[in-house]
């Protein structure tokens, strides 16, 4: 593949004007919608070889998600296309003022490999609705949800002005050689920090996707409904999606000593009634990326003492790149289980003396992407909402936020800047252009030079916007 | 130039995130305070305030009041107005899916922010990112430009009279302080300043995954179409106002440059000629209300503008300086080489280029040829052409009709794009810049979508497909019993 050629035929589109039309936006929009019913089978089978994905989970993560999002953006583009008056005060008159917004030009998407078609597309409809062109570069660690995507995306999308460019980080690094007017960036801090100081080099806006250890505080409940619901929404969000690798899935849980093993027991428990008592055989935990992740996942219970912490799974199946669902209590608080980002099946439980500890342990840690608590205590939830800060907190269940186009998406510290979904994707690729449009009829004198006193006065009073000071002021009532 | 060193700075810094750890820059009662403890600064220090600007850039007072202090004041009162407005948390809408679920968006400061100022309006462009700051609640460290001196030195010494110096540090120095600075981690850079300083200040947040604002310039260009006999008045005032009045055109978004049809250039000329005399006199000695070049090196970057070949010779009004107290007078060139650097890189100075072209049109091409600027101006009573120029260029902002004026308005977003930069302030855009927007979703749990877990079934994928399509009936139908489920 020629990238120069390519390069150049992406910014040919944006230059000629099409991908500003609304026109094209929903026609693009709407044949990403038939991508995505008709080739459903296909999306479902590279994910099942790529990662060993359930067809459920594939279709719960990445397909549905996908169909909801794009009919979203269908019905509101319009509606964001538009622009939008803005108040502009008094003294200004007689004006009037419109934020429009406009694309910013050739962008470029790079996503990974978990949800490989989530993470590529969701943001490119964002993109597309907003009026740009678009390079996609897909992680190549994802080999079969690569290939497909770049497939499917030919067939289905503009090719001139939508391309998916496969490769591996040698590909990346040329793409970041070139210009673009927005690179969004999905994946770790290390790649996030090359992404950004390359984009620094033109000028270019970045959004950073990154990740974190997000944390969930179990509190006691009572109810056994409650304890029920909240166990299979714990282990839902981080053994039932993608094996725990996942940047809003739940990397450790915290929990008041005296809950613990009822938790523990309620847990294992969940666990083989949720993906039976042989996870590897019920297909319902999805596999482990690669061998190297393998490798540092097990490296993570290397420690003796956090062996030692293991009290249920622990087994790795390095050949099948399958690692059970584990749960860890109280390992070292040091160890590296417990300072790196997890991104697998395993689950720390670290037990507190009480609940509002759970705050400062938090606070230790860099920002996460999302903080998720389960508690029906008010007064707790308000203090942890106000006392922490993440990309989003979320009471009583967990990674159902990523589905909600209502709310905006990203991180904010070590997990990143930037935000997406719905209406916030549109912003986050467009330009957002101030028109301000003055007449002629009053043109305040005072503006300009030779400079007086009287003047000085007239622009005291202005700023305060004390109108009456300044019509006393030219009425000659008001003296300096 | 005294400063902190580096040493100090860092143990500064300790103290700025302790303060903020601390949760005393939470509460609206300390941003109010600050607020106005700053408007306090600010009013009683006035003549202080003009004396440096004076001194440092030959700022008159009454410009000095119109694009500094009271910018600043208005920008500080119209955020204790709306403080509390902008701190209270926004009811987010959920989709009936999530019944009965709530969400707000919370809006949280960053933490403590770095923000570095400029020397052109050195007080306003320090003190308005920091009134942005102060209001989102964050600990801010704000290093001021060292070639605005006196101004530099002035709010070293005053903000610790009047702010929380908990919170609150002015660091002075040159770019070596900077470079210091740049190496600790910020939860926000924010920096107005040239496109290859904002480079540099990117790459090194880009260490530590910073977010970072970036204002920047450019050519902002002046399309002039034609106007009729007391428009044509006003017109030129407002270009000569943009142009010459804002720093001497030491402003980001000072008119740079203008495009005009050729017919009309002579009678622009002549009545610009009149009108700088009118405002400024013509006497490159005594020049009044007229800013000087910052320093030598910047007078003699823009004289050597024009050194050029075929740039002098394209002079048709001004061209004197005064070497000795670093006064360039207004300066008209008609049709320079357009391959000069007067017309390639931004000028930041008293000189006016007028292009002229055969068809107005042929204007767009010509601003989209170079790279995005802060703002197009053009003057223009013709609707169509208006459209033409909002929907085929791209810019911060375009402004019809007048220059500068969308500077003070606090409803409008200030910022670049492109090459101009990117980021936004002013007004509520100052407090969601230095704010994150927190997500906060209340679940309950009751009702519960079991098909959301494993065990696997058709069932459950049936149900997540309708989910999905929003399809209500569907989903009813399918609890129901009465609708089909069609195996995979």
């Amino acid at each position: 593949m020629d990238l120069e050629r390519e390069m150049r035929e992406v910014r040919e589109a944006f230059s000629s004007g099409k991908t500003k039309e609304e026109s094209w936006r929903r026609s693009q929009l709407q044949n990403l919608l038939t991508l995505m019913h008709e080739k459903e089978d296909h999306i479902i089978t590279a994910l099942q070889q790529d990662l060993g994905k359930h067809p459920v989970e594939s279709y719960r993560d990445e397909v549905g998600t996908l169909i909801k999002s794009v009919n979203y953006a269908l019905k509101g583009l319009k509606k964001w296309m538009s622009g939008k008056k803005a108040d502009l005060p008094f003294a200004a008159f007689p004006s009037t003022a419109y934020l429009v917004p406009e694309p910013l030009g050739v962008v470029l998407i790079i996503s990974t490999w978990n949800f490989p078609f989530g993470l590529s597309l969701e943001p490119l409809i964002g993109a597309i609705a907003a009026g740009n062109s678009v390079v996609i570069k897909p992680s190549e660690l994802a080999p079969a949800s690569s290939s497909t995507l770049a497939n499917l995306i030919n067939t289905y999308l503009d090719t001139k002005a939508i391309k998916v460019i496969e490769g591996d980080a040698s590909v990346g690094q040329h793409l970041l050689q070139h210009k673009w007017d927005k690179i969004f960036f999905t994946g770790n801090c290390k790649v996030g920090q090359l992404v950004m100081t390359a984009a620094a080099k033109n000028l270019t806006p970045v959004a950073l996707e990154l990740g974190g250890k997000c944390p969930a505080v179990v509190d006691s409940l009572s109810s056994s409904w409650d304890k029920r619901i909240a166990v299979d929404r714990i282990l839902s969000a981080k053994f039932g999606t993608c094996a725990g690798q996942a940047c809003i899935a739940i990397d450790y849980i915290l929990v008041d000593k005296n809950f613990s093993s009822t938790l523990v027991e309620l847990l294992k428990e969940g666990i083989e009634r949720m993906f039976g008592k042989n996870p590897k055989e019920s297909k319902s935990v999805a596999k482990i990326i690669n061998k190297s992740h393998v490798l540092r996942l097990r490296s993570l219970l290397d420690d003796p003492m956090v062996k030692a912490s293991v009290i249920h799974g622990g087994s790795v199946d390095e050949d099948n790149l399958f690692i059970e669902p584990t749960i860890l209590l109280d390992p070292p608080v040091n160890a590296r289980i417990m300072n790196e980002e997890i991104f697998g099946p395993l689950l720390p439980i670290i037990t507190l003396e009480k609940n509002e500890d759970s705050i400062e342990f938090i606070n230790s840690k860099s920002r996460a992407l999302a903080i998720y608590a389960f508690t029906k205590n008010e007064e707790f939830k308000n203090k942890l909402s106000s006392q922490t800060s993440s990309g989003s907190i979320v009471f009583n269940d967990a990674i159902i936020q990523y589905v909600a186009d209502t709310l905006p998406f990203g991180g904010v510290g070590g997990s990143g800047f930037g935000r997406y979904h719905g209406k916030f994707s549109f912003k986050e690729f467009s330009h957002k252009k101030v028109i301000v449009k003055r007449g002629f009829l009053v043109d305040f004198w005072f503006r300009y030079p030779p400079w007086n006193d009287h003047k000085l006065l007239l622009f005291r009073s202005a700023y305060r916007f004390d109108y009456l000071g300044v019509l006393l002021v030219i009425l000659g009532l008001k003296k300096c | 130039m005294e400063g902190l060193e580096f040493g100090g700075a860092s143990s500064r810094l300790i103290v700025l995130k302790k303060s903020f750890r601390s949760g005393k820059t939470r509460g609206i009662g300390w941003r109010k305070s600050q607020l106005r403890a700053l408007l306090k600064l600010i009013a009683e220090n006035e003549s202080q305030i003009f004396d440096a600007l004076e001194q440092d850039l030959g700022k008159h007072p009454v410009e000095a009041y119109r694009d500094e202090i009271g910018v600043v004041k208005k920008s500080a009162d119209h955020a204790l107005l709306h403080i509390k407005e902008w701190m209270a948390p926004k009811r987010g809408k959920l989709p009936l899916l999530f019944f009965p679920s709530r969400a707000q968006l919370l809006p949280e400061p960053l933490g403590t922010v770095l923000i570095f100022g400029s020397w052109n309006f050195p007080i306003s462009l320090t003190l308005d990112p920091l009134i942005g700051a102060i209001s989102a609640g964050n600990t801010v460290v704000v290093k001021p430009s060292e070639l605005a001196p006196t101004c530099s030195s002035l709010l070293y010494r005053m903000i610790p009279l009047y702010l929380d110096t908990e919170a609150i540090t002015i660091v002075e120095g040159g770019s070596d302080v900077a470079e210091q600075l740049l190496l600790h981690q910020w939860d926000k850079i924010f920096f107005t300043g040239s496109p290859r300083v904002g480079r540099m200040v990117m790459s090194a947040a880009a260490k530590h995954l910073t977010p970072v604002v970036l204002e920047l310039g450019g050519k902002c260009p002046v399309i002039l179409d034609s106007f009729t006999g007391s428009d044509l008045k006003v017109v030129v005032k407002r270009i000569a106002g943009g142009k010459w009045g804002p720093c001497a055109g030491q402003a980001c978004i000072g008119v740079d440059y203008l495009l005009v049809q050729q017919k009309l250039a002579p009678l622009l000329i002549e009545s610009l000629k009149r009108c700088i005399k009118r405002f400024y006199g013509d006497n490159v000695k005594n020049l009044q209300s007229f800013c000087r070049i910052v320093n030598k090196h910047h007078f003699d970057r823009v004289c050597n503008l024009l050194e050029e070949p075929g740039v002098a010779a394209s002079i048709v009004y001004g061209g004197s300086v005064d070497k000795e107290n670093l006064v360039i007078e207004p300066t008209i060139l008609l049709d320079p080489p357009l391959d000069a650097q007067i017309m390639t890189e931004e000028i930041f100075g008293p000189l006016l280029p007028i292009i002229t072209l055969d068809n107005i049109e042929d204007s767009i091409d010509f601003i989209n040829d170079k790279p995005k600027p802060l703002v197009i101006y053009a003057f223009t009573n013709n609707e169509k052409f208006k459209e033409q120029i909002v929907q085929e260029t791209s810019s911060g902002s375009v402004t019809f009709n007048d220059t500068m004026i969308q500077f003070i308005c606090d409803s409008l977003p200030f910022g670049g794009v492109g090459q101009s930069g990117f980021g936004r302030y002013h007004g509520k855009f100052s407090f969601d810049t230095f704010s994150h927007e927190k997500a906060v979703l209340h679940r309950s749990f009751f009702p519960e979508l079991e098909p959301r877990y494993p065990p696997w079934n058709d069932f459950k994928l049936e149900f997540i497909r309708l989910a999905y399509n929003l399809d209500y009936i569907g989903l009813l139908l399918l609890l129901l019993g009465l609708r089909k489920v069609t195996p995979r």
